[in-house]
C-alpha cells in the first residue's frame, strides 16, 4: 500500500492523530487498513517515529470519504484503535520557557485558514502564516501566528495537533480567474491568454478596491520594463511594492543618467564608467538623506519609486548581503525587514512576484494561502522553489518580464489611459 | 528484586454472580460458595507452598469481582495504574484498589475518568514489552498513557472474541521471551505482533484455552491453571515448566481463573524490569489494622 496517499479523496474530511508504539504494534497499517477498507482514503499528514523501540511514535491522518456518514462510521471504527479527532479537543497550551524559541512539540503553521479550539470554541487563527506558532490568550479567546524570533518568554503557545483544524483552500478558491493555467509551470502555454488573465485579476482587485502587492527585481528596469510598472502604479494597480535595494538603485540610475547596470536602455549601448553609474546614484541618494528627500528637492523626477512616492504606493526596501550602499529607505535588519513586510500585508489579497527569486520567497512565506500569487519570472526553477516552500496557491508564469509588463498595460489600457 | 514472589489475592467471601458483564458470566448459573471457597484456598495454598507470599486485600460486599484482584492495576516498579473500569458493576471497586494501594506504599496513579483500562488484566509485560489488550475492556487511549507512564514500548492488540476479553484469558507470558496464547483471540495483527515480538510462543488449542490455559499464574518454574488443559501442560513441560492443576470451576463462571484471582506485586516472573536495579519495589509488610 502506498503509505503517502490511498484511495480516491473525498469531499469529506477530518483530521485524526495517533500516538504510541504504533509502528510494531502494526496499529498504524490497521488503521489505514480500515480507512480503505470502509470506504475511505488517506493522507498522512505526518510521521514521526520513535528513536528507540520505547519511544512512542506519532502520525496525523487525514481522512476523507464520499459521504459524511461514510466518514463517521470510517472514524468510529479508527476511534477504537487509538486514531483521535483532532477536532474533538481543545487546543494544548504551554507556556514559551523562553524569548525566540516555541516550547518543544509547538503546533508549526502552514499558510492555510486554521482554526484552533478554546473552551469547547473554535477561533479563527489571526495573521496566518505558514512556519510560525500560535500563540493563545485564553482569557480574551485570541491566536495569532507567531514567528519564531517574535515569542517572548510567557506567551502561550499550542503544542501537538489537537484541537487544531485547518480548512485547506479549495482548488477553485485558489484558482479564481487563472483556471486555465492552474498551478504548474511551464515554460509552454501561451503567454498572451496567461497575461490577459493576470490583467483581469489585477482588473478585479481594482474595481473591489482591494489592495495589490507587487514583489520586483531589478531585471524589470535592466529589461526596459519600468515604465510598464510605472504605467501601472499610476493607475492605480498597485498598493505595495516589496523589492531590494538593486531594483530602487538601477531605477534611480535610470532617472539619473539613463543607463541600467552601464547600459544605456535607450540604445543598448554601454556607456563609458557606467558601471559606476549605480554607486553614484545611490550616494547621490544618500547625500540628499533618501528618496523622498530627493524626490522633494526635486533631484529624482521620475521612475518606479518617483511614482510610487507621487501616488502614495507603500513601499518596501528589504536589504541584502551583497547590497552597495544601501540607499537610506532600505532595511538592513532582516528579521525587521519580515516584520514590517508582516504588518503591510495583511490586507493583501493579490501579490504579483515579477522577476526576483529571494523577495519571492521571503513574502511567500509570509502570504496566507488565501492570497492569490503569480510569480513571474524567464528561470523556472524561482516558481518550482516557491511552490517547493509551500506557497501552493502560487500560479507560475515562465516568461520575460518585459512582455508581460507591456501585456499587462496593453491589456488594462481603458483604465490606465 | 528477584526476592521472594508476592501476589495480592482478596478473599470470595462475596463473590457470586450478580451481574452479567461477559459471555461467562449467567446469573441462571449461580456459584456453589462453599467451592468456591475451596478452590479460592486450594490455589491460595499451592502458591504460598511454592514460595509466594500472599497480601490479602479485604473484600466488600456488593463487589463480587473483587476477588479478580489481577484487575486492580498495572504494577510498575512502586507504581500502580489503577484500573478504570469499564462496567459500571466494577467502578466501586476503584476506591478500593486505590485505598490498599496507598495504604501498602504504593505510588498510585490514577488514568483520567473518561478512560477504561483494567490493570494486568489487559496488560502484560513479557521480556521489556508491555503487551496490552484492547476493545473490549481496556481503550488505546488508556493503553497510549500507560505506555508514557512506564517508558517501556507497549504493543496493544485488539481483542476479537468476546469469550477473552481480557488479555489475561488468551495470553500468558511465562518467562523473558516465552508466553502462551490462543491465536483464535487475535486477528491478524495482533498475531503478527506477538510473533514478532516473542521468540517462543505456545500455542493454545481453543477448547483448552476455554478451560482458561492461558489464565495461569506463574511463582518461578511453576505455572497454575485451572483443570482441563492436559495438552498445554504436556508442552509446558516440555519447555521446562512445571505445571500444576488445581480446579477453578466456579470462577470459570464468571469468566476468570487463576490469574484472574491474583496480581503480581513484584513483577511477573516474565518481566524484565523485575531484575532492574534502578526500580524500587514495593516490599513493606502490610501495616497491622
Amino acid at each position: 500500500m502506498n503509505l503517502q496517499q490511498a484511495g480516491i479523496p473525498g469531499e469529506f474530511h477530518e483530521t485524526v492523530e495517533i500516538q504510541g508504539h504504533i509502528m510494531d504494534s502494526l496499529i498504524l497499517p490497521k488503521i489505514l487498513d480500515c480507512i480503505t477498507s470502509g470506504g475511505g482514503s488517506f493522507r498522512i499528514v505526518q510521521v514521526n517515529i520513535g528513536q528507540t523501540r520505547k519511544d512512542p511514535s506519532y502520525a496525523s491522518i487525514e481522512v476523507s470519504a464520499a459521504s459524511q456518514e461514510t466518514l463517521d462510521r470510517i472514524l468510529a471504527t479508527i476511534g477504537d484503535h487509538g486514531a483521535a479527532s483532532v477536532a474533538g479537543h481543545d487546543c494544548h497550551v504551554v507556556l514559551a520557557d523562553c524569548d525566540g524559541a516555541f516550547p518543544e512539540g509547538f503546533y508549526s503553521t502552514t499558510n492555510q485558514r486554521t482554526e484552533v479550539r478554546l473552551n469547547g470554541h473554535w477561533i479563527e487563527v489571526d495573521r496566518q502564516e505558514m512556519d510560525c506558532g500560535v500563540a493563545v490568550d485564553v482569557p480574551q479567546g485570541i491566536a495569532t501566528c507567531v514567528p519564531m524570533s517574535d515569542v517572548r518568554s510567557g506567551q502561550s503557545f499550542v503544542v501537538g495537533h489537537a484541537g487544531v483544524r485547518v480548512h485547506p483552500a479549495g482548488r477553485h478558491a485558489q484558482a479564481r480567474g487563472f483556471e486555465f493555467m492552474n498551478s504548474q509551470v511551464s515554460t509552454e502555454k501561451p503567454k498572451g491568454i496567461a497575461t490577459a488573465q493576470v490583467a483581469r485579476e489585477l482588473a478585479r482587485c481594482h474595481r473591489s478596491q482591494q489592495e495589490i502587492l507587487v514583489v520586483a527585481g531589478p531585471a524589470v528596469v535592466h529589461t526596459g520594463s519600468g515604465e510598464h510598472l510605472c504605467k501601472l502604479i499610476r493607475g492605480g494597480y498597485v498598493q505595495h511594492l516589496f523589492v531590494g535595494n538593486a531594483l530602487a538603485t538601477h531605477d534611480i540610475e535610470q532617472a539619473l543618467f539613463g543607463t541600467s547596470l552601464g547600459v544605456k536602455l535607450e540604445s543598448g549601448n554601454i556607456v563609458e564608467a557606467g558601471h559606476e553609474h549605480h554607486l553614484r546614484a545611490i550616494n547621490r541618494i544618500r547625500r540628499l538623506g533618501g528618496i523622498r528627500r530627493a524626490i522633494a528637492q526635486g533631484e529624482l523626477t521620475r521612475g518606479i519609486m518617483y511614482d510610487c512616492v507621487q501616488h502614495n504606493v507603500d513601499f518596501l526596501l528589504a536589504g541584502s548581503i551583497r547590497d552597495d550602499g544601501p540607499l537610506p529607505e532600505v532595511i538592513t535588519d532582516a528579521l525587521e525587514a519580515q516584520r514590517e513586510m508582516r504588518r503591510r500585508i495583511q490586507n493583501v489579497s493579490f501579490c504579483l512576484m515579477i522577476a526576483t527569486t529571494l523577495h519571492s520567497i521571503a513574502v511567500g512565506n509570509l502570504l496566507p494561502a488565501s492570497v492569490g500569487v503569480v510569480c513571474v519570472d524567464i528561470n523556472p526553477s524561482t516558481v518550482i522553489k516557491l511552490s517547493d516552500r509551500g506557497s501552493f496557491q502560487t500560479v507560475g508564469l515562465v516568461t520575460d518580464v518585459e512582455p508581460l509588463l507591456r501585456g499587462l498595460v496593453a491589456d488594462l489600457q481603458e483604465t490606465i489611459g | 528484586m528477584n526476592g521472594q514472589p508476592h501476589l495480592l489475592m482478596c478473599p470470595p467471601q462475596y463473590y457470586g454472580i450478580e451481574y452479567e458483564i461477559n459471555p461467562w458470566m449467567s446469573r441462571a448459573r449461580q456459584v456453589d460458595h462453599d467451592l468456591a471457597k475451596q478452590q479460592w484456598e486450594s490455589l491460595h495454598r499451592i502458591v504460598t507452598e511454592r514460595g509466594a507470599r500472599v497480601s490479602l486485600q479485604s473484600p466488600v460486599q456488593g463487589l463480587p469481582d473483587m476477588v479478580f484482584t489481577a484487575n486492580a492495576g498495572l504494577v510498575y516498579g512502586d507504581m500502580v495504574v489503577l484500573s478504570r473500569f469499564r462496567h459500571p458493576q466494577r467502578q466501586g471497586e476503584h476506591a478500593e484498589n486505590s485505598r490498599w494501594f496507598a495504604q501498602h506504599g504504593f505510588t498510585v496513579f490514577d488514568l483520567a475518568p473518561e478512560m477504561y483500562f483494567e490493570g494486568a488484566g489487559d496488560a502484560l509485560f513479557c521480556g521489556e514489552t508491555l503487551f496490552a489488550g484492547y476493545r473490549s475492556r481496556s481503550d488505546m487511549t488508556s493503553h497510549q498513557k500507560v505506555a508514557e507512564l512506564v517508558g517501556q514500548s507497549v504493543l496493544a492488540m485488539e481483542l476479537v472474541d468476546p469469550s477473552f476479553y481480557h488479555l489475561d484469558t488468551c495470553f500468558c507470558p511465562l518467562a523473558p521471551g516465552v508466553a502462551a496464547y490462543y491465536p483464535g483471540a487475535f486477528d491478524h495483527y495482533g498475531q503478527q505482533v506477538l510473533k514478532a515480538g516473542i521468540e517462543t510462543l505456545i500455542e493454545v488449542s481453543r477448547d483448552e484455552a476455554q478451560a482458561f490455559a492461558c489464565n495461569a499464574v506463574v511463582v518461578g518454574q511453576v505455572v497454575v491453571t485451572n483443570v482441563g488443559c492436559p495438552r498445554f501442560h504436556h508442552t509446558l513441560r516440555d519447555h521446562g515448566f512445571i505445571p500444576i492443576a488445581t480446579p477453578l470451576g466456579e470462577f470459570v463462571k464468571a469468566g476468570g481463573s487463576a490469574k484472574c484471582l491474583t496480581l503480581r506485586l513484584d513483577g511477573e516472573e516474565a518481566a524484565a524490569w523485575r531484575m532492574d536495579p534502578q526500580l524500587k519495589v514495593v516490599t513493606t509488610k502490610p501495616p497491622r489494622s
